[in-house]
């Protein structure tokens, strides 16, 4: 298959981490941001093949573990208002709020519905113009234009029975968090592909600049990985930390102006609440006073309940790469994805579920 | 006849009736059935496999097949993958009030098709009708009885054994996902649908070293191979680069974030075959219609017992579980 297959060409990977091996001789801290980056590193088996000095961390780059059980809460109490509908992406239907979870609202009576982008969830609210239907809106950079572009046709065509319960987050304000934190120490970043892909490469400037890390861009094919692996060693070894692109065929330097007109458009920068981290200033999106009308959050009495997180669960500390799965005592006992506890088991893209799926400790 | 299914047709009355001996006896029609009694008595002589299935398939109609293509290929095929030769199936309808008539004679006559092509005899059957709501226009209950040939044992996966798949997989959860969501593809993918027990028959002839088969439906050849691994406390070990996928299906699975080994097959079979054999099997496999892709993809070790790894093509490996819940799309 093209621009799949390519690669996964075990021909140029092999050479590719002979290379790596050669050329890394400090010990080397990366950490992938990217969900679909650790996925993609535990289904190839990547962490097996470098050599043994490098360590890669899972970051905070899941967009369902990162949504706070407040926020879940509030989509999980919109979904008991009578004439809602809730349209979400998958993943969210299963995470478990303080109390309860979408799946479980769901077969309440509840009606919760999967969609595959915010194009099914407008032809929902076409098709029943009697019932309010609202878009769990979560996710970085990646998913905001769609977001965005749904409520200005939302406008445009009239519809006003469509809303969106805005989550989304930021991921160059949560990455100046997590080292300001000092909490974890790291030599470089894989810096996320489709996040990169709407804002460019530019946005990551500050981290070789202020905290002396290397950056690099990454694809998820497994030789995207391998590659952007390859280049920030390079830079670490050479002790010159950049910002570079390993992902050219997806990625400019300035991003996708289209897509980011969009989120500027729609949307106005507001202080963020992430799971395991607590609220970051400027990490978050909220819809701008004209498009009020769309806003959930504003347009419906969403009844407020008390959220907490769920205890002994260490999803947070996992986020933030402090933690790994399996220091969690949870991990594989109490929790498992068909238990999960915490978001991070539940989400696909959860460093949790992943570590799980495919056997790594 | 009314162009659709009314409740009244399910009261018992003469609609009841008329129904049954006009849609549905008709379509069957064969001694046995004909006779109406409350039960189908039967001389069967051997060892019996007895298998039961029910089917909700949404849409009821979809690239490759039908609700009714599957409700008869399943319960067969459940009866093949264990040796079976089939002989008779029941068929049950629950049917929510409002089914076009049209849609259910188009039902009713792939599952005739079927029952044509593999010998099968449908001897006994129930239709109910539902209020509109209570069902999803069509559900249907099998059940199949079959002989194991005297002499045939499958006698369960030994380490050393190979693992057969009989063709791509994926194709039937890819084809019914595609209609249902609205997918398109420039190169449609339609279910694999199909009747195996013709497939089976042949594997036996070519070898008595068959130790153990499967057909991976639901949960996909991932949860079949998990099963297996489990119950027979073995590893099962499979290289990535040898397990048969279409393009097409790659291609959806790749853009959905799915993986290929959880999807649904409906006309596929795994078989584990001592290794002096496999091949043998193989090519006696791949002149049948229904194994032309076949391909041996791994075999039964004694590490990791209990698991399935998968070898990647770039060298490294990982392990392969079942999925859980609902198979959901990826968020980005």
């Amino acid at each position: 298959m093209r621009f799949i297959d390519e690669y996964r060409n075990a021909e140029i990977g092999k050479p590719l981490i002979e290379r790596i091996s050669q050329r890394s001789r400090k010990p080397t801290r990366l950490m992938e941001f990217c969900g679909g980056h650790t996925v993609s590193i535990l289904k190839h088996g990547i962490r097996q093949l470098l050599p043994g000095n490098i360590e890669m961390l899972s970051g905070p780059g899941c967009p369902v573990c990162v949504t706070s059980n407040s926020e879940l809460d509030k989509a999980i109490a919109l979904s008991e208002i009578p004439r809602v509908t809730i349209a979400t992406f998958g993943d969210m239907i299963r995470v478990p709020g303080t109390h309860t979870s979408l799946q479980k609202a769901k077969a309440g009576g509840a009606d919760v519905r999967v969609v595959y982008s915010t194009t099914d969830a407008l032809q929902i609210a076409r098709d029943n113009p009697l019932r309010s239907v609202v878009f769990v809106g979560i996710g970085f950079e990646t998913t905001a234009p769609t977001v965005a572009a749904s409520i200005l046709t939302a406008k445009e065509q009239r519809i006003t029975n469509y809303f969106v319960l805005c989550m989304h987050k930021l991921c160059p304000p949560v990455m100046r968090a997590l080292l300001d934190s000092g909490e974890v120490c790291l030599d470089g970043i894989v810096c996320p592909g489709h996040v990169s892909a709407v804002i460019g490469s530019m946005p990551y400037e500050f981290i070789p600049a202020n905290y002396g890390i290397a950056c690099v861009v990454s694809g998820f094919e497994p030789l995207d990985i391998l590659l952007a692996v390859d280049m920030l060693v390079d830079q670490v070894e050479a002790h010159m930390p950049k910002v570079e692109i390993a992902y050219r065929r997806g990625v400019k330097e300035g991003g996708n102006r289209r897509a980011l007109q969009l989120i500027e458009e729609v949307f106005e920068v507001s202080d963020g609440e992430w799971r395991g981290i607590g609220t970051i200033p400027g990490s978050g999106l909220r819809l701008r006073d004209k498009y009020r009308s769309f806003d959930a959050a504003e347009m419906f009495d969403i009844p407020i309940r008390s959220s907490v997180e769920p205890k002994e669960c260490l999803c947070g500390d996992i986020l933030r790469g402090v933690k790994l799965p399996s220091d969690c005592t949870l991990f594989r006992k109490g929790c498992t994805p068909a238990h999960p506890i915490g978001p991070c088991m539940v989400s696909s893209e959860g460093s949790c579920a992943a570590y799980y799926e495919y056997g790594e400790s | 006849m009314d162009d659709c299914v009314l409740l009244a047709h399910g009261s018992g009355g003469k609609l009841s009736h008329d129904l049954l001996r006009d849609e549905i006896v008709s379509v069957f029609g064969n001694p046995l059935l004909e006779r109406m009694d409350d039960s189908a008595v039967l001389d069967i002589q051997g060892r019996i496999a007895f298998t039961t299935d029910s089917y909700v398939v949404t849409p009821m109609f979809f690239p490759g097949g039908n609700i009714g293509k599957i409700a008869v290929c399943g319960t067969i095929n459940d009866l093949a993958v264990c040796g079976a030769r089939p002989l008779f199936i029941s068929v049950s309808l629950v049917i929510e009030e409002g089914l076009s008539i049209a849609d259910l004679r188009k039902v009713l006559q792939s599952m005739r098709e079927m029952v044509d092509m593999t010998g099968v005899r449908v001897v006994t059957g129930d239709t109910k009708v539902v209020n509109r709501g209570c069902a999803d226009k069509l559900f249907i209950n099998t059940s199949g009885l079959g002989v194991i040939p005297s002499g045939l044992n499958m006698t369960g996966v030994e380490v050393g054994d190979k693992v057969i798949v009989s063709g791509t997989l994926g194709d039937h959860s890819i084809a019914v996902m595609s209609k249902r969501e609205g997918l398109e593809f420039d190169s449609p993918i339609e279910s694999d649908c199909a009747p195996l027990n013709g497939l089976v028959e042949s594997m036996f002839q070519s070898s008595s070293k068959i130790h153990c088969m499967r057909d991976p439906t639901r949960g996909g050849l991932a949860s079949t191979l998990n099963e297996i691994a489990q119950q027979a406390m073995v590893g099962v070990r499979i290289k990535e680069d040898q397990i048969p996928i279409q393009e097409g299906v790659r291609a959806a699975c790749e853009l959905l974030g799915f993986d290929p080994l959880h999807m649904a097959n409906e006309g596929k079979l795994v078989a584990f075959v001592a290794a002096a054999e496999a091949e043998r099997v193989l090519l006696k496999m791949r002149e049948h219609e229904y194994g032309s892709n076949a391909a041996i993809i791994g075999d039964v070790v004694e590490d990791h017992k209990g698991q399935v790894v998968m070898r990647t093509s770039l060298g490294s490996s990982r392990i392969v579980d079942m999925p859980v819940g609902d198979i959901l799309p990826r968020i980005c």
